[in-house]
């Protein structure tokens, strides 16, 4: 303020309208000063005037000399009526119709139009200002750094020098370039190389060496290495997996793979023949030279060293006789010419291979009986050999027969049945779980124990059968109360064994009730009276349900006590009651002691002191030792404890110790363990950059050396701060290093170029801050 | 049938080569290693101890000069290579392997007032009292040239940065006409060295016993006092890692400071040593050159007990975890008192003795004003405020 006033103040003054806008404010003041208390009715009507100017238009009155100034001077003019300067503008005001003067008031216009030029500022203050911006410029392009010298700072260890430098590799030939021989010797040593032609400058790198330097990024390194690894891994998975599969002795197993691969092969050949005649018949002709090998060979002709050694078992073995008979029916296969032609055959050829093609029927019975636990070969058989399975012997598919069944039976309401059938599974498991009901628990067991599988089965049937039946009626019924009629109806037959079940929903609804009950009456009864209520209605409510009972008594004991938690509060109520009906004078007293205590309620200070004092005793006293050793001069063993005799004679009883020195202070405990030799070695005080002694404790305690921690880990506790390079210059930090680019200098550069060239405003708040 | 039995994988306890180390299986159960505290204090303590022992840090004095030595500069490429210029007007280029001076010149008449290489290190410019900056080769005059500066430049002698005058400091901008700000202290700077890796860092020696480090964009109170010398302090380096730096003080003794530390971590002094005027850390960060008035350039180690030459990798690891030992319990009473404790010629120690009585003196002092009189009229100015005069903008 004060110095946009002072610059006003040295402005020439010739812009009138700031005058105008200047005046209203010094109007009252200079009145006030020169006139003092002359004549209040000029006084009031020049407050007016100034008033009247305030609305806006600045409008503006000449005030009128109307009687003689108090002052008069013979040096200058009084303009006291006025209270302001004189303008050049004011003067020209009556000449303004003389059209004769337009000429002189254009060219006062175009003066007046004209803007001043500011007085230029002091040579040292426009300095000044120079290094004020200048330093602002550079802190601000210096506090780029913040971010690398926090990290700098903070890091776990630096090595330096912290740019890792490319080794350049200049061949020989740049160097020996630039080099030239002057001494004597120099140069006579080069003539003798020039005379004998030696290569000085021929290129010493071969262009695989060129090529070497040029090695691939990393990048690209690991992107190869991870591709390999890979293909390794992959090529490890399967070689192990093919190494299992080989190990698998089993020669069923085998003999399954051969077959499934003979299978899959002959379907190929079956789509390849489709698809691609041209490699079908290469395919034929493979086999047709297999074929041939095969009849050169001798192979599978039982003329081997095993065929002979099985020949000699087939007698009384009959495994060895099947494994002589396959490789012979093997053998017929291969030599089996094999007819391209006609379409039937391959049919037959096909059906031979579906049926297994030349092993007699008998042969194969007797597999499938040896293979019955075999899951491969009982995928074989078709679906009636299943049934007969199922039939012969059903405790094996009990259950999975008993979901069949029914559905053979009836196809026609399978969902319902399905559910029904769930529903009697689900009651089955729960009934088994909960073994509540005293009735339902030897019925579970007897059929459990003594009723054989199959009856179960035979019951489940029945039961299913019934239960359809009853579906059916009910689906007449409504159907959204289905369920639950079924469930009751099916209770009927099963006797009282689901009762708890069907019971606790609104055994539940009551308790609910009751305790919304016992909420409104906890507040004035005591806590046991509402059990006894309780009890009572439920007694009356449920007084057929005997067998319930001692179940439904747990679990309603769990609820009211879970209702003394919420009543717990009424005690302290009532005593905030009492002190109305006591009388007054005690009442005080006794009222803060009550407050107190319930205050500390919870905790009894006296009583934990003198129990922590106890303890502290108890542990400060020597401890005796007991060097019984069970079952030396003894029996000994589990259970056998050493005789009284033998441990009092084996217990060392420790002497007594000083007595403590806070035995005469009931209020105080003296810790008599501060050992005074160690005292010496100990930290006395928190150590600065730690907040809390636990912190330093645990740095302290966990143990940093190599005896305590495994290799690795004791190398990054052990991890230098700094780490130097021997032999290696470290380089002040520089803005490429660290990923900036140098642009400082063109920033700067602005600055420079245009000093002068700052911004009114930005000078003005500069000279502010200085004055500041 | 497939027997199944015990077998063990030879890979895992036979060693490949006599060589190898033995594999020692072990187990680090806690409950098994008792103890672990007090054995790590023990070895801690030892740690220490062998560290004072071990720590002779004194390594080579160079000696040719026939004056004090003026001022010192490194080589940017070379380690080896050092330059002094003493305060007769000669240069000397040093090479610290053979320890030998490789080069005399008679720079100036006069003091070298300082030594500046180029930053490819192809050649070097020095300044003297005779008002001239001469600008030389590094290389030694090739076979029968003159031994003569490439260019002199005459007259008066152009300020390239200067830093202390009348007990101020003023940072210029190299690019810029102006100035940038002036911080004026207590007394004198002598010399002052910006931080290597941290840019806006700088501290600054002072006349006053004591070194200051400031921000640079912060200068009305500096970040740190480094407060141990009983005399002026005439140069400051620091270390290439910016870590640490080296003062060189007119009490003939230099010491190593950390950089967040206000106390020295380290003292080095000789009875021959006499005022030291120049100090310089190589840039391997290894060693501390140091120039004084009796003719002779001192080489010292920078980490006094720290075993020089190659070390196996046990060696290293050993260092590695009795350095750790020596953090982790630096705070107990023992080994604070061993690790701190240095010897000092008498005329230093009693001067610390001395200055500690005037300053608890000073301090009595200003309590007893600010308890008497009436209470919130004399103010506490804090140490770091209390030594900066006024920053000039």
């Amino acid at each position: 303020m004060s110095s946009s006033r002072a610059a006003e103040s040295s402005l020439l003054a010739l812009n009138q309208q700031e005058e105008l806008e200047d005046l209203p404010r010094e109007y009252p003041l200079s009145t006030s000063e020169d006139e003092g208390d002359s004549d209040g009715e000029r006084k009031h009507q020049k407050l007016l005037e100034a008033i009247s100017s305030l609305d806006g238009k600045n409008r503006r009155k000449l005030a009128e000399r109307s009687e003689a100034s108090l002052k008069v001077s013979e040096f200058s003019v009084s303009s006291e009526g006025s209270g302001e300067k004189l303008v050049l503008s004011d003067l020209l005001e009556p000449v303004k119709t003389s059209s004769s003067l337009a000429a002189v008031k254009k060219q006062l216009n175009r003066v007046k139009s004209k803007k001043t030029v500011e007085l230029p500022l002091h040579r040292e203050e426009i300095e000044r200002i120079h290094r004020e911006v200048a330093f602002n410029k550079t802190s601000q392009v210096l506090s780029k750094w913040d971010p690398v010298v926090q990290k700098n700072r903070q890091a776990e260890q630096l090595v330096f020098p912290l740019s890792k430098q490319q080794s350049i590799f200049a061949p020989i030939e740049h160097v020996v370039s630039g080099w030239k021989a002057r001494t004597p010797l120099e140069q006579e040593i080069f003539n003798l190389l020039h005379k004998n032609k030696q290569p000085v400058t021929d290129p010493l790198l071969t262009p695989m060496e060129k090529a070497s330097l040029k090695a691939m990024s990393l990048e690209e390194v690991k992107m190869r290495r991870a591709e390999l690894q890979r293909a390794r891994a992959l090529q490890s998975y399967y070689e192990a997996r093919a190494r299992r599969e080989k190990k698998i002795k089993s020669k069923k197993y085998h003999k399954l793979l051969k077959k499934g691969k003979a299978k899959q092969a002959l379907k190929e050949f079956e789509k390849l023949r489709k698809v691609n005649p041209a490699a079908a018949l290469e395919e034929l002709e493979k086999l047709e030279k297999a074929r041939m090998m095969e009849r050169m060979s001798l192979k599978h002709q039982n003329s081997g060293k095993w065929a002979k050694s099985k020949a000699v078992m087939a007698k009384y073995d009959l495994e060895a006789r099947q494994a002589m008979q396959e490789q012979l029916a093997r053998n017929k296969e291969l030599m089996q010419k094999i007819q391209v032609a006609s379409e039937s055959a391959e049919e037959e050829g096909g059906v031979e291979e579906e049926g297994e093609p030349f092993v007699p029927d008998v042969v194969n019975e007797v597999q499938v009986k040896a293979d019955r636990p075999n899951p491969w070969m009982f995928r074989n058989h078709s679906g009636d050999t299943k049934e007969a399975e199922v039939q012969g012997d059903p405790e094996e598919l009990a259950e999975p027969a008993a979901q069949e069944a029914p559905e053979s039976e009836e196809e026609g309401p399978v969902v319902a049945e399905e559910i029904l059938l769930k529903e009697f599974e689900e009651r089955r498991s729960l009934r088994q779980k909960s073994g509540l009901n005293q009735i339902a628990k030897p019925v579970g067991s007897q059929e459990a124990k003594d009723l054989s599988s199959q009856e179960v089965l035979s019951e489940l049937r029945a039961l299913s059968q019934k239960l359809n039946r009853e579906s059916h009626q009910s689906r007449k019924q409504e159907l959204s109360s289905t369920r639950t009629v079924l469930a009751v109806q099916r209770e009927e037959p099963a006797g009282e064994e689901e009762e708890p079940l069907l019971l606790q929903r609104p055994e539940r609804a009551r308790t609910l009730d009751e305790l919304e009950e016992l909420g409104k009456e906890g507040c004035f009864q005591n806590k046991e009276l509402p059990r006894v209520v309780v009890e009572g209605q439920q007694l009356e409510r449920n007084p057929s349900n005997h067998l319930g009972v001692p179940k439904e008594k747990k679990r309603k004991e769990q609820m009211i006590d879970l209702q003394n938690l919420l009543t717990t509060k009424s005690p302290s109520m009532k005593s905030l009651a009492v002190p109305t009906t006591v009388e007054e004078l005690e009442d005080e007293e006794r009222d803060q002691r009550q407050m107190i205590k319930e205050a500390f309620a919870g905790d009894d200070v006296i009583r934990d002191f003198l129990k922590e004092k106890r303890e502290a005793v108890e542990a400060s006293k020597p401890k005796d030792v007991d060097l019984t050793l069970p079952g030396w001069g003894e029996w000994g063993g589990v259970g056998l404890k050493p005789s009284a005799k033998k441990r009092r004679r084996f217990l060392v009883k420790a002497p007594e110790g000083p007595p403590r020195k806070d035995k005469n202070l009931p209020n105080v405990i003296l810790n008599e363990k501060r050992n005074i030799h160690a005292v010496a070695h100990q930290v006395r005080m928190l150590p600065y950059p730690f907040t809390h002694h636990q912190q330093f404790e645990r740095t302290i305690q966990t143990p940093i050396g190599s005896t305590w921690n495994t290799q690795r880990s004791f190398q990054k506790l052990t991890m230098p701060k700094v780490v130097t390079k021997p032999g290696h210059i470290i380089k002040p930090i520089k803005a490429e290093d660290v990923g900036y680019r140098s642009s400082s200098r063109s920033d700067l550069s602005v600055v420079q170029r245009n000093p002068k060239r700052l911004s009114i405003r930005h000078k003005k708040q500069l000279k502010k801050n200085s004055v500041d | 049938m497939k027997v199944k039995m015990l077998s063990r994988n030879p890979d895992s306890y036979v060693r490949e080569t006599k060589l190898d180390l033995q594999r020692v299986p072990r187990n680090y159960d806690p409950t098994l290693h008792p103890f672990e505290v007090p054995r790590e204090y023990v070895r801690a303590l030892n740690a220490t101890k062998l560290e004072r022992v071990f720590a002779k840090p004194f390594l080579a004095s160079l000696d040719g000069h026939r004056d004090g030595v003026s001022c010192l500069a490194k080589h940017p490429k070379s380690l080896a290579t050092v330059l002094s210029g003493a305060c007769d007007g000669e240069v000397r280029i040093w090479n610290l392997t053979k320890r030998k001076c490789i080069r005399v010149i008679q720079a100036h008449e006069g003091f070298v007032r300082g030594i500046c290489t180029r930053f490819c290190g192809t050649s070097f410019f020095t300044v003297g009292d005779d008002k001239t900056v001469k600008q030389w080769k590094m290389d030694g005059p090739s076979y029968g040239e003159e031994e003569e500066p490439l260019h002199t430049i005459l007259g008066k002698t152009f300020l390239l940065g200067s830093c202390a005058s009348d007990r101020n400091i003023v940072l210029y901008d190299m690019r810029q006409a102006t100035p940038l700000k002036k911080v004026i202290l207590d007394m004198r700077t002598n010399t002052i060295c910006w931080n290597p890796m941290e840019a806006f860092i700088f501290t600054a020696a002072n006349e006053d016993y004591n070194l200051y480090t400031f921000d640079m964009r912060a200068l009305d109170t500096p970040v740190m006092i480094h407060m141990d010398h009983v005399s002026a302090v005439l140069d400051v380096d620091y270390s290439p890692t910016g870590k640490d730096f080296v003062s060189a003080s007119f009490d003939k003794s230099i010491r190593i400071f950390p950089v967040d530390k206000s106390r020295s971590r380290e003292v080095y002094h000789t009875k021959r040593m006499q005022h030291v005027i120049c100090v310089k850390w190589t840039s391997d960060s290894k060693y501390i050159m140091c120039g004084s008035d009796e003719m002779n350039i001192r080489l010292w180690k920078a980490n006094a007990s720290e075993k020089l030459g190659v070390l196996t990798s046990r060696e290293k690891a050993a260092t590695d975890y009795n350095q750790r030992l020596k953090e982790k319990f630096q705070h107990h009473p023992h080994i604070k008192r061993i690790s701190r404790h240095r010897h000092l010629p008498k005329s230093i120690y009693s001067q610390i003795q001395e200055q500690r009585i005037m300053k608890e003196a000073r301090r009595r002092k200003e309590l007893n004003r600010i308890k008497h009189s009436k209470p919130g009229s004399v103010q506490r100015v804090s140490e770091k405020k209390k030594r900066v005069v006024a920053v000039v903008k």
